[in-house]
């Protein structure tokens, strides 16, 4: 057994101090094994943003400690590149100077990580546009540019926090087997979050469901379908069918904490609950 | 599939730069601002002219020196040194106090925005004095100055300063976190961060601060002027500024005098703006291709 890539180790995060405190993550531990593609999902608003930062190094843990590849956590670097929700490309730089920003800034602009920028620029589909800035760029090429740009610094880890949200229909899913097929050949260790099992099922090798806020890892399941996947074949695919159960059914024991006990809502979403049951019987 | 998706990647077309107007319109929006400075003028004509044509003066627009006047006055100065010399000294004070001021405010918005220490200690004074107009300080600056000149540089200074340091301030804390985050992340250092990151993020902010602060030294120019009696020489032909001009003007009785006056900082207002605007969009390119 090779050492993981990423190993998260009884975590807690508290904002705040005594009575206006919030714990966004509680006791939480696992391990991302080296090369994976994990993909964390929970509800929205579960903290698993705040627990990409803290493996980031953008924030340190209240208690607990996380480490990449053995090594403990102590701020943000070059071996963890966080992709965000929304673009953050610097609106100020040609995507060319985006893309080659992180070699430049540590001054590291080698022939070599020039060539490397050129051809991550050509892999992402963007030679065309690599003198245009971000915001002539439509919401896919943005994403796409972002990835170039993480990429480029030839990271141990992704962090991907929901990078496709927002993107229209067509384009997420265009992004999504894209960016499964370009991790697949690099072999990179990939930890992916999102809300939308779909998504989940079609990329991860190893799901993590968390729980609602405060946030721990509430069940591990390995996907074992075989790749290439297609997102329209899951629909008619029974373990895949089975997986998107399990996971719904989890994600909604936990949404339906987030109701409170005994309110309206929760009682609605009991009622979803038992008629989902009845459906996959 | 990669490669289908890259075809399709490479056939999306990026948005254009927003283009300016089309001729078209520009030429209409040229002719619908002539109309009404013809407008204007021929309101002001015919209420000035009044006494003539009516018998008796309108209320309030009777008493006003007619543009034929006003052009008849403007004709007679516009070759008098005199009245360039009065323009180009209160042009030279609005650069000083306007230039001091970015030269400071700048840096100082900076500072505040990045060290939490210094601005708790900056802050609260900068918020004490901030609301004291500037006009409030010409007496107390003849006093501090040793030269009249300085004094009513200082004065600008104080009307440009406060919003170049708002805005600065404003601009640097709206810098969006991810955007540090990702440049930490890859390794840059905090000079690079500042350098290529902070300060680019923030320059528009810088541009935006310089139009409202220039609009305001003009105002200031003309009232210190006034007050303070038009620096060193006094005088209209030496180096009282348009503002000691306006009033130089209003005591001798020589009211179509006044008006060129006004119109003039009006001009150099407009004209000193747009020199800024212009600056401004070169150096926000990348935020012109915002739609």
């Amino acid at each position: 057994m090779t050492m993981p890539a990423i190993e998260v180790r009884a975590v807690h995060k508290t904002y705040g101090v005594g009575r206006k405190s919030r714990e966004v993550v509680q006791d939480c531990s696992f391990a991302v094994a080296d090369g994976s593609f994990t993909v964390v999902i929970g509800p929205s608003g579960a903290g698993k943003s705040t627990l990409m930062r803290l493996i980031a190094g953008f924030e340190r843990p209240s208690k607990g400690e996380i480490l990449v590849d053995g090594r403990p956590v102590k701020g943000p670097g070059p071996d963890r590149q966080v992709v965000f929700q929304e673009t953050a490309l610097f609106p100020w730089m040609t995507t060319r100077e985006n893309v080659a920003y992180g070699p430049k800034a540590r001054g590291d602009y080698t022939p070599d990580a020039r060539h490397l920028a050129a051809r991550l620029i050509e892999r992402v589909g963007l030679d065309q546009f690599q003198n245009k800035y971000p915001s002539q760029l439509s919401g896919g090429m943005q994403r796409r540019a972002e990835l170039a740009r993480a990429m480029v610094n030839r990271p141990r880890v992704m962090i991907l926090d929901e990078p496709f949200r927002g993107l229209d229909a067509m384009t997420k899913k265009l992004m999504l087997e894209y960016y499964s097929a370009l991790s697949r050949e690099s072999k990179r260790t990939n930890l992916f979050v999102t809300t939308d099992v779909d998504e989940a099922i079609f990329l991860a090798d190893r799901l993590l469901v968390m729980t609602h806020i405060p946030t721990r890892v509430r069940a591990a399941i390995d996907v074992d379908l075989p790749y290439p996947r297609q997102l329209a074949g899951f629909a008619s695919d029974d373990r895949a069918n089975d997986l998107k159960r399990q996971v719904l059914s989890l994600l909604h024991e936990e949404a339906a904490r987030s109701f409170g006990a005994g309110g309206v809502a929760a009682d609605f979403v009991a009622a979803y609950r038992s008629r989902m049951a009845e459906e996959s019987t | 599939m990669t490669t289908d998706v890259l075809v399709g990647a490479a056939g999306e077309t990026a948005r254009p730069i927003r283009r300016k107007a089309a001729p078209s319109a520009s030429a209409r929006a040229t002719r619908r601002a002539l109309v009404a400075y013809a407008v204007v003028l021929l309101v002001w004509q015919l209420g000035a002219t009044s006494r003539g044509w009516l018998g008796h003066p309108l209320p309030y627009l009777g008493n006003l020196p007619a543009p034929s006047a006003v052009l008849e006055a403007f004709r007679r100065l516009i070759v008098d040194p005199g009245y360039w010399q009065s323009g180009y000294a209160s042009f030279v004070r609005v650069l000083t106090g306007f230039g001091a001021a970015v030269v400071v405010g700048v840096p100082l918005g900076l500072v505040m925005a990045l060290n939490p220490r210094i601005r708790r200690v900056v802050f609260p004074v900068f918020e004490l004095l901030r609301p004291i107009p500037p006009l409030a300080w010409v007496p107390a600056a003849i006093i501090f100055w040793p030269t009249q000149e300085l004094s009513i540089d200082f004065v600008i200074f104080i009307g440009a300063f406060y919003t170049m340091v708002l805005n600065v301030l404003g601009g640097a804390d709206a810098v969006d976190v991810r955007l540090i985050q990702t440049a930490r992340s890859m390794g840059a250092s905090r000079w690079n961060v500042f350098s290529r990151v902070v300060l680019p993020a923030v320059i528009p902010s810088i541009v935006v601060g310089s139009q409202v602060a220039i609009g305001v030294t003009w105002e200031v120019v003309v009232a210190a002027e006034m007050i303070s009696g038009g620096g060193s020489g006094g005088g209209t032909s030496s180096g009282g500024g348009l503002g000691f001009f306006i009033w130089n003007s209003y005591v001798g009785g020589s009211y179509p005098q006044i008006v060129v006056g006004m119109i003039s900082i009006g001009i150099a207002g407009y004209f000193s703006s747009a020199a800024l605007r212009w600056t401004g969009g070169r150096l926000t390119r990348w935020a012109g291709a915002r739609s």
